[in-house]
């Protein structure tokens, strides 16, 4: 199932290489609440592990992990 | 355990620099510390009037990596500059260039980017790198 409610912020990162998906969602993460969503959108492969070891390690919860096509989808709450 | 990572910069190549802010903003998006210490090509490539110039391949990267990088280039990866710019956005990021190799290269601190923070000697280096990380590109 998709979750589409409350996200507070999109970060599009299609087309942004390694490592810059995670550098902008951290960036993002700074302007949000505590349990706000962010969505990041990444056309990266390698983004897939990135962003699970980033949130293990960041303490962020990663919600959602999905792909389309070519896009990557994470929906992450911030902690 | 030590989380600082110190990074030495040799090499001027823009592989090579790439490699490096990679690594850097990697490192800073977890909250790792990155100590960032520029010698001989790498900090002439750091003078603010070079630092967006193309700096080339390594020998080792041939035609065929010339090839892979201009493709990458022209689908708009971000130059090695802008990757180490986000890198510093995000915090706990210090860039030091090399007293020695700023005599060897005739460079004073107005000739360098903003991106970096000050000039040390390599005994401050090591101290600052302690018991953490040392990579050496």
């Amino acid at each position: 199932m998709t979750v589409t409610t409350a996200v507070a912020k999109t970060v599009d990162a299609r087309g942004l290489s390694c490592p810059l998906p995670i550098v902008k969602t951290a960036l993002a993460m700074r302007e949000l609440a505590s349990g706000d969503l962010v969505e990041v959108l990444a056309t990266d492969p390698g983004s897939t592990k990135d962003f699970a070891a980033w949130s293990k390690t960041t303490g962020h919860t990663l919600v959602e992990s999905s792909v389309d096509g070519k896009v990557f989808r994470y929906l992450l709450r911030k902690k | 355990m030590d989380q600082t990572l110190s990074l030495v910069m040799f090499s001027g190549t823009d592989d090579k620099l790439n490699a490096a802010a990679v690594l850097t903003a990697g490192a800073a998006a977890i909250g790792r510390p990155v100590h960032l210490f520029l010698q001989y090509w790498a900090l002439d490539a750091f003078r603010a009037d070079r630092i967006a110039d193309d700096h080339g391949l390594a020998p080792e990267a041939g035609a065929e990596g010339l090839h892979a990088t201009t493709a990458l280039r022209a689908a708009g990866q971000a130059p090695w500059h802008e990757t180490m710019r986000q890198a510093k956005e995000l915090g706990g990021v210090e860039i030091q260039a090399c007293t020695l190799s700023m005599d060897l290269l005739h460079i004073t601190e107005a000739d360098l980017d903003p991106l970096v923070d000050g000039v040390e000697g390599v005994t401050a280096f090591w101290l600052a790198a302690g018991d953490g990380q040392v990579v050496f590109i």
